[in-house]
């Protein structure tokens, strides 16, 4: 607990603003992510996989900003983190990039051609692109509960080293979560028979994703409790890993009998959670390992990682002003685009208006 | 080779590819804005077909601009983390700025505006791609203001071992730097260049099919909307070139100012020179010290540089050597000041100068394509003025289809050979009079891993090359939309299919 009221007020500020911005991303995008994956399963038809492009098809770019964003103030707030970091992780960017950019181009492109050589294509490329996404930061975030390893500055471990037994549980375990939040989703913005199998497979992968995540958490709050050098949040950690999992199973409950709002709030709690537990485990340290013998003042922290107070400051404001807009015009975008859609809404007419 | 010059080359790479999209996204979005804000205001379908068609070719281009930018942030962290490290505390607010401001803003309105036609009120949807097109600019006031800090490290201190913005007057500064004053304009209006030359090129390349087919004169409608657009284009193109010219001009003295060997390396200039000449060619020796022929045009750069004793390569060679990095009257900014003595020892026998034939002939190309394309514009505008369609005859039927792609092309290729010039005149610095590049690149980064990253980019940038450009010419080829239908849609049936879904 020492080390709590040295850390400067506006570097836990940014960490916790970095971190709303990453809960951001993983709540709007997570439900994009599972859309995507859930083309080949739900999408049978080419009317059916419409419907399901069309429920984030106005929104999906929006949301993935929350993620360029989350990075670009990684690199203004903690340039020591960022460029430590991204830097670690340099091949599983490259994956999640490539994933990023086949997705970008998926959405707009597919509506532009008819024939189906070309749509399946572009399918693909929504589908792997937002597999890919989710298994490198499943995997990622998993390293960063373990701590990466590294000589007080930079990464010293191997690529294959981030691939650890846990670090897998992590990938899979965000799949199947995604998975989930996107199928709720999909019950809650659409009717007709994509909305009746959307339903039947949270009911199915919704309990996988409950079983993976609690194994998830569970191990992490043993294994890696919330402690550091930093502050004790273990009991918080706790609260956040348990709170995770009954959301999600309550989740699950709740999209079977049909309250589908609650469901999709649920699931969103629990990504919420999930990571809030993981972002406790990562206070101080920024998900790389410490050296206990070694001064804090003398490897990558919160602390030696932080902009000035000058930097911090500016930001804060634009932060201040900024945000609270974004998730007005945000949320008045779904607002605009709220109705439920089925196929019977998909017009036959292919041919993008603009 | 070595993840130096492997990071450069993926990071040229990528830019460029990048940039290809940025001037069109930047200026169509405006554009388009405009003709709807047309339509709004005249009712006349004309206006509404010409927003929806150079809609869907913005919206085409706009992906990829979307997506080969993801790169760019990711690209500082993950190949250049040691720039990353030392610069973040001012380098970094730009960017996340850019994200916070500028790109929830266009993505979020984009997303409103393609599905918005049906649901949104005229006028609502009329906002949202102003919003675009703001969004889009304001993109550009902060990236601009990044690279020109590179250019000219102002409003900053050395601290804690690395640049740290000198209060909030540092952080005024940075926005308020000479350099980015003069490059914002440069580059806003070479993207209009661009954005113009493409609608002249396209509206023009329609009028002479509708001429050839002979329909002109069944579809007087058709070819009036095209009309509007091939004028439209080529007085945006030339107004544009008029205003590059003169930030062009305006930029090139600031240049002088604070990276003189930059300019001394665009002009070849191996010896400082009184009313000196400007070099349209230079045959130079070998290794790039002495000018073995050349034609001149004698005082030229003296007015261009707005200097009357223009600096050259050798001699501020033997200037940094005895004295470091100075700008050309002798004076620093802050931070390069502060640094001096820690670049001296750090990174003794740094070579100040740039690749001189590479920046002597991008700086030409820039200006010399550029120019072409301001030209052909004018040359449209001619051959197309009052009423007249596009002319027959042996001559304009083969050169007009390599003119109308020439008119948009042009400008963009200058775009790219001025950014190359931009950042190669630079070098060797990754932040001029600071930090040398090869200082900025990640230690913990393998070089086997950066080639493996430029191979997997270089190959899915070119796949995505040549779905776009099918793309682009397929919907240019379809021509102006027939549906004008925009009335909103009735909600009172659920099951009443959408008047538009992807």
């Amino acid at each position: 607990m020492m080390l709590l009221e040295t850390v400067p007020t506006l570097a836990v500020v940014w960490y916790m603003l970095i971190v709303v911005l990453w809960l951001g991303f993983f709540f709007l995008e997570g439900f994009d992510f599972g859309v995507g994956m859930l083309l080949p399963i739900l999408g049978h038809t080419e009317k059916k996989r419409r419907v399901l492009i069309n429920t984030i098809g106005p929104v999906w770019d929006g949301n993935e900003v929350w993620l360029l964003t989350a990075g670009g103030a990684m690199f203004a707030a903690f340039p020591g983190w960022y460029a430590s970091l991204f830097s670690a992780l340099y091949l599983p960017l490259l994956l999640m990039l490539v994933g990023l950019i086949l997705r970008g181009v998926a959405f707009e492109y597919r509506a532009k051609r008819p024939e189906s050589q070309w749509r399946a294509m572009l399918d693909w490329f929504a589908i792997v692109g937002s597999f890919l996404p989710t298994l490198v930061l499943g995997v990622g975030f998993a390293n960063f509960v373990i701590g990466l390893p590294n000589d007080g500055l930079l990464f010293n471990g191997t690529f294959f080293g981030l691939f650890s037994p846990y670090a897998l549980l992590g990938g899979v375990m965000l799949l199947a979560l995604f998975l989930t939040h996107g199928a709720t989703f999909i019950t809650l913005k659409t009717s007709g028979p994509v909305h009746d199998n959307a339903r039947k497979l949270v009911a199915t992968v919704g309990w996988a994703a409950v079983a993976l995540m609690a194994g998830f958490v569970v191990i992490q709050n043993i294994f890696w409790p919330a402690a550091s050098a930093f502050g004790d949040f273990t009991v918080f950690a706790w609260i956040a890993a348990i709170l995770a999992v009954v959301a999600l199973a309550g989740s699950v409950v709740m999209t079977g009998r049909g309250r589908e709002g609650w469901g999709f709030i649920l699931g969103g709690l629990s990504i919420v959670a999930l990571f809030s537990g993981i972002f406790l485990r990562m206070y101080g340290n920024l998900g790389f390992a410490q050296d206990g013998g070694v001064a804090v003042t003398d490897h990558l922290n919160i602390i030696t990682a932080a902009s000035s107070p000058t930097t911090l400051t500016i930001m804060t404001w634009a932060a201040v002003i900024f945000v609270p807009i974004v998730i007005a015009y945000q949320a008045w975008s779904y607002w605009v685009f709220r109705k439920r859609i089925s196929t019977k809404n998909i017009p036959d007419e292919v041919e993008a208006v603009a | 080779m070595d993840p130096v010059t492997l990071g450069r080359w993926q990071f040229g790479i990528t830019t460029v590819y990048h940039f290809l999209f940025v001037p069109i996204t930047i200026a169509m979005a405006m554009m388009v804005a405009v003709l709807q804000t047309i339509w709004y205001k005249t009712g006349h379908a004309r206006y509404l077909q010409l927003t929806k068609f150079f809609g869907k070719l913005l919206l085409i281009n706009f992906a990829l601009g979307v997506v080969t930018g993801i790169v760019q942030e990711f690209q500082f962290g993950m190949n250049w983390s040691e720039y990353s490290r030392f610069v973040g505390d001012v380098f970094g607010a730009p960017l996340a700025l850019e994200a916070l401001l500028a790109f929830f803003l266009e993505s979020t309105f984009l997303g409103l505006w393609i599905f918005g036609w049906h649901r949104l009120p005229k006028l609502l949807h009329l906002m949202t791609i102003w919003m675009v097109a703001i969004g889009t600019m304001l993109s550009a006031v902060f990236i601009l203001a990044a690279n020109s800090w590179m250019q000219n490290p102002v409003g900053t201190t050395f601290n804690n071992g690395r640049a740290e913005l000198a209060g909030i007057q540092g952080f005024i500064d940075v926005l308020l730097n000479p350099v980015f004053l003069v490059t914002f304009p440069h580059v806003i209006t070479a993207a209009y260049m661009v954005a113009g030359g493409l609608m002249a090129g396209v509206c023009g390349w329609w009028l002479m099919k509708l001429r050839r087919e002979g329909t002109a004169e069944r579809d007087p409608e058709t070819v009036a909307a095209h009309r509007f657009g091939a004028k439209m284009g080529a007085w945006v193109l030339i107004v544009a070139s008029v205003l590059t010219i003169v930030s062009g001009d305006l930029q090139g003295r600031v240049m002088t100012h604070v990276q003189p060997m930059k300019m001394a390396a665009a002009e070849g200039l191996f010896d400082t020179e009184t009313n000196a000449g400007m070099r349209l060619f230079v045959i130079g020796d070998l290794d790039a010290t002495k000018e073995l022929f050349a034609i001149k045009v004698p005082g030229l750069l003296t007015l261009i540089s707005g200097e009357e004793t223009v600096q050259g390569v050798n001699d501020l060679r033997e200037q940094y050597a005895a004295d470091g990095f100075l700008r050309n009257d002798g004076s620093r900014t802050q931070i390069q000041e502060e640094y001096a003595s820690e670049l001296a020892e750090n990174y003794p026998g740094v070579d100040p100068a740039p690749n001189v034939p590479v920046s002597f002939w991008t700086f030409r190309l820039m200006i010399g394509l550029g120019m072409l394309g301001t030209v052909l514009g004018a040359l449209m505008l001619w051959v197309i003025r009052k009423d007249k369609l596009p002319p027959t005859g042996k001559f304009w039927d083969r050169a007009w289809t390599p003119i109308m792609f020439a008119l948009p092309l042009l400008p963009l290729f200058a775009i790219s050979f001025g950014w190359i010039f931009t950042e190669m005149g630079r070098q060797p610095w990754i932040v001029a009079g600071v930090m040398p590049t090869a200082a900025g690149v990640s230690s913990s980064v393998s070089a086997m891993s950066v080639l493996i990253s430029m191979i997997v980019y270089t190959l899915v940038y070119g796949v995505l090359a040549v779905i776009e450009v099918g793309l682009f010419l397929l919907y240019v080829k379809k021509g102006l939309p027939e549906d004008t239908d925009v009335e909103l849609d009735d909600h009172t049936d659920e099951d009443a299919p959408m008047s538009f879904a992807y």
